[in-house]
C-alpha cells in the first residue's frame, strides 16, 4: 500500500502539536483540499486551521501547489505558514 | 552555488570564489543580511532580540533556492552566483544571508542579486522565530515582502510563458 508523508512546519506545527505523520490515502481523497477535510474529520476542529488558504501554504514533493492539486497517494505533502526568510 | 548551513560565512572568501568562477566578469554585486538587534513588535515597543531561530524545510529549501537562481539566470547575464542562508540559532548582529552575483555589467549584477533576495524572503521555506526580553514569537510574513515581488511580475510572466515548452509536465 502506498502512503503519504505529511509534514507541518513552524507556527503551524506548534498550533497542531504535530510535526508530521504517514497516512494511507483513502480512496475518496483525490486532491489536497480533500486531504485537508479528511485530516480535520480524523483529528478534530483544531485542525480546521489547515483549511485557511491565506494562512497555510501547501507543498507537494517540495513544490508549492494549489488546493486543487491531485494526489496519487505516495507524495510528501507539507503544510506551513507564509515564509519569512532573508 | 547554494548553501544552507548553521555556521557563519566569510564574505571575502565568497568574493574571491565569485572572481575565480567568473573570470570575465565586469561587475560583482553582493548583499549581506544581518539579524537586527531590535525587531518590530506588534505592541509598537522595540524589545531587544535575544535570539533568532531559523527553521527550514530540508530538501525543499535547496530546491526553492535553486529555482530562484535559475529564474535569475534566465533573465539576466549571470556568470556566477552564490547564495548562503544560515539556519538554526542566531544572535542580534549575526550574518544571516548572503547573495553574490557576478555579471558582465553592473545592471545585471544588481538586478539579479535584488531579485534573488526578494524571492528568497517569501518563496523559500524559511521561518523566523524570535526570542525577546518580552517572550518568543514566530515572525509574521509582511505585505511589503509580497509587494516587493510585484515589480518583477511583468517580466516574470513573459519569462514563464517563454519557458513553458521546456517544462516536462
Amino acid at each position: 500500500m502506498t502512503t503519504l508523508t505529511i509534514n507541518f512546519f513552524a507556527s503551524l506545527r506548534e498550533e497542531l502539536g504535530a510535526s508530521g505523520e504517514t497516512l494511507p490515502l483513502p480512496e475518496q481523497v483525490t486532491n489536497v483540499a480533500q486531504l485537508v477535510d479528511y485530516l480535520v474529520s480524523l483529528r478534530g476542529e483544531r485542525w480546521a486551521a489547515l483549511q485557511d488558504n491565506s494562512r497555510v501554504l501547501v507543498a507537494v514533493d517540495h513544490t508549492i501547489v494549489p488546493r486543487s492539486h491531485a494526489l496519487r497517494g505516495d507524495e510528501e505533502v507539507a503544510f506551513f505558514p507564509p515564509m519569512t526568510g532573508g | 552555488m547554494i548553501l544552507v548551513q548553521t555556521q557563519d560565512f566569510d564574505i571575502a572568501e565568497q568574493y574571491r570564489s565569485l572572481r575565480e568562477e567568473a573570470a570575465n566578469a565586469g561587475a560583482i554585486a553582493t548583499f549581506t543580511g544581518l539579524v537586527r538587534e531590535f525587531y518590530e513588535h506588534n505592541s509598537g515597543s522595540e524589545p531587544r532580540v535575544e535570539a533568532l531561530f531559523l527553521e527550514h524545510y530540508p530538501g525543499m529549501t535547496e530546491k526553492a533556492l535553486a529555482d530562484i537562481e535559475a529564474q535569475a539566470r534566465a533573465r539576466w547575464d549571470v556568470q556566477a552566483c552564490r547564495v548562503i542562508h544560515r539556519v538554526g540559532e542566531l544572535r542580534g548582529g549575526d550574518q544571516i544571508v548572503y547573495v553574490g552575483v557576478a555579471s558582465t555589467h553592473r545592471g545585471d549584477a544588481f538586478a539579479a542579486a535584488e531579485f534573488i533576495m526578494d524571492y528568497l524572503k517569501s518563496r523559500a521555506p524559511f521561518w523566523k522565530r524570535q526570542s525577546t526580553t518580552v517572550g518568543a514569537q514566530w515572525i509574521e510574513s509582511r505585505a511589503a515582502d509580497e509587494a516587493a515581488l510585484e515589480r518583477w511580475a511583468t517580466k516574470e510572466s513573459d519569462k514563464i510563458s517563454k519557458s513553458e515548452p521546456d517544462v516536462p509536465h
